[in-house]
């Protein structure tokens, strides 16, 4: 068994992710962990026919509570290294060792994320217009919170070491886990590094964000951060009470 | 006039305070909801009633219509209920979403240790189903 897992969450992806394992098992020697969020289609089945391992959620979570359950298996079954992989084949896995290096050769490194929006030559895929404006805003925001450069604070694109892994199957946020797992990162004081990366253009089924939607989104996301930043984010340790505790009386 | 009011915040919070007991009653109301509705529908009808009291209130704290009072208070009280009503949901649905992950974990840990057993030759549930005689 391979030491390093891929997550890759996945709603409704049928038609893309056979392609997105064969593409990680083709490029790396990462074992893959498929979570089915609630999807109504086959992907459950393709995914266990491609060789990767499932995870089926009996209705749908969200992308927040889809990633997490990846940490919780990464944790349960001891791997080191976990990345997230998108289900809609936007993550090119041959970024996937460039990552592992990065993360591997810089010891004082937790997290190392792909990022569409440090230079590289060649843009790829870089998002709509109205996206990008919203994205370039929470990487200020965040990069002046955090004190380091960050880019590409919606990047799904990321690579943990076991310490992000403990941290992220014990609290992962629900919402927009993409923009507030940059800030959990940084309140733990775990360090992160960002990594150029090409994305695609998704190949099948809908994002989850729409086009006409994407203003509510950022919206959203903003208020998400501040509210981020009141939270009382101690460095929690295991058996500590989570901030929403799952009580055992009614 | 005074008594009319009077008249009509009996009756509401007098109904209020019937419909909770009917569900405490007929176990409808969990009880540490009921605690609550009880208390807020005990004291609304008690205010209503006894109008002395209401009127030291309401003077206390500068409301010059008492009846007013007793719909800052009863307001009060619909705030604390939603803000409880929102912790409740939200400690529901992280429970919700706990349980959803280990059942995905779990099913997932049950179907390897069938894959593995059908491996060994072992027969799995499946098979032990179909040998089983037909009726």
């Amino acid at each position: 068994m391979s030491r390093h897992l891929a997550i890759v969450p996945a709603y409704n992806e049928a038609g893309a992710i056979a392609a997105t394992i064969a593409d990680i098992h083709a490029n790396t020697d990462f074992d893959v962990v498929v979570v089915d969020d609630g999807s109504t289609d086959a992907t459950a089945a393709v995914a266990d026919a491609a060789g990767a391992a499932v995870l089926r959620h009996p209705f749908n979570l969200g992308i927040g509570g889809a990633v997490q359950s990846g940490y919780l298996y990464a944790l349960d079954n001891g791997y080191e290294v976990a990345v997230q992989v998108d289900g809609d084949g936007q993550h090119d896995a041959r970024h996937i060792p460039e990552l592992l290096h990065h993360l591997r050769s810089h010891a004082n490194l937790n997290m190392v994320t792909g990022s569409r929006f440090v230079d590289r030559e060649g843009a790829g895929y870089q998002s709509s217009g109205t996206r990008r404006i919203g994205i370039r805003l929470f990487a200020w925001i965040l990069s002046r919170v955090t004190g380091r450069r960050i880019t590409d604070p919606t990047s799904g694109f990321r690579m943990v070491d076991r310490r992000g892994i403990e941290l992220f199957a014990r609290d992962y946020p629900h919402d927009y886990p993409e923009v507030e797992a940059v800030l959990l990162l940084h309140f733990h004081k775990l360090e992160g590094a960002e990594l150029p990366v090409l994305m695609r253009a998704r190949t099948s089924g809908v994002s989850s964000i729409n086009a006409h939607r994407s203003i509510y989104y950022m919206i959203k996301v903003l208020l998400a951060i501040f509210v981020g930043l009141l939270r009382a984010r101690p460095v929690v340790e295991a058996g500590d009470r989570a901030a929403v505790a799952a009580e055992h009386s009614i | 006039m005074e008594t009319k009011i009077q008249i009509v915040a009996i009756v509401v919070t007098g109904g209020l305070f019937a419909t909770v007991f009917e569900l405490v009653r007929r176990r409808a109301l969990m009880e540490r909801y009921a605690l609550l509705w009880m208390f807020s529908s005990v004291l609304l009808l008690g205010l209503a009633v006894w109008r002395s009291l209401l009127e030291t209130v309401s003077r206390a704290v500068g409301i010059y219509y008492a009846p007013s009072a007793l719909f800052v208070i009863a307001f009060g009280f619909v705030l604390v209920m939603l803000l409880h009503f929102s912790l409740a949901t939200s400690r529901l649905a992280d429970q919700n979403k706990v349980l959803a992950q280990r059942i995905g974990l779990l099913q997932q840990q049950i179907e390897k240790l069938e894959a593995g057993e059908r491996g060994n030759g072992v027969a799995d549930l499946s098979d032990r189903r179909e040998r089983t005689p037909a009726r």
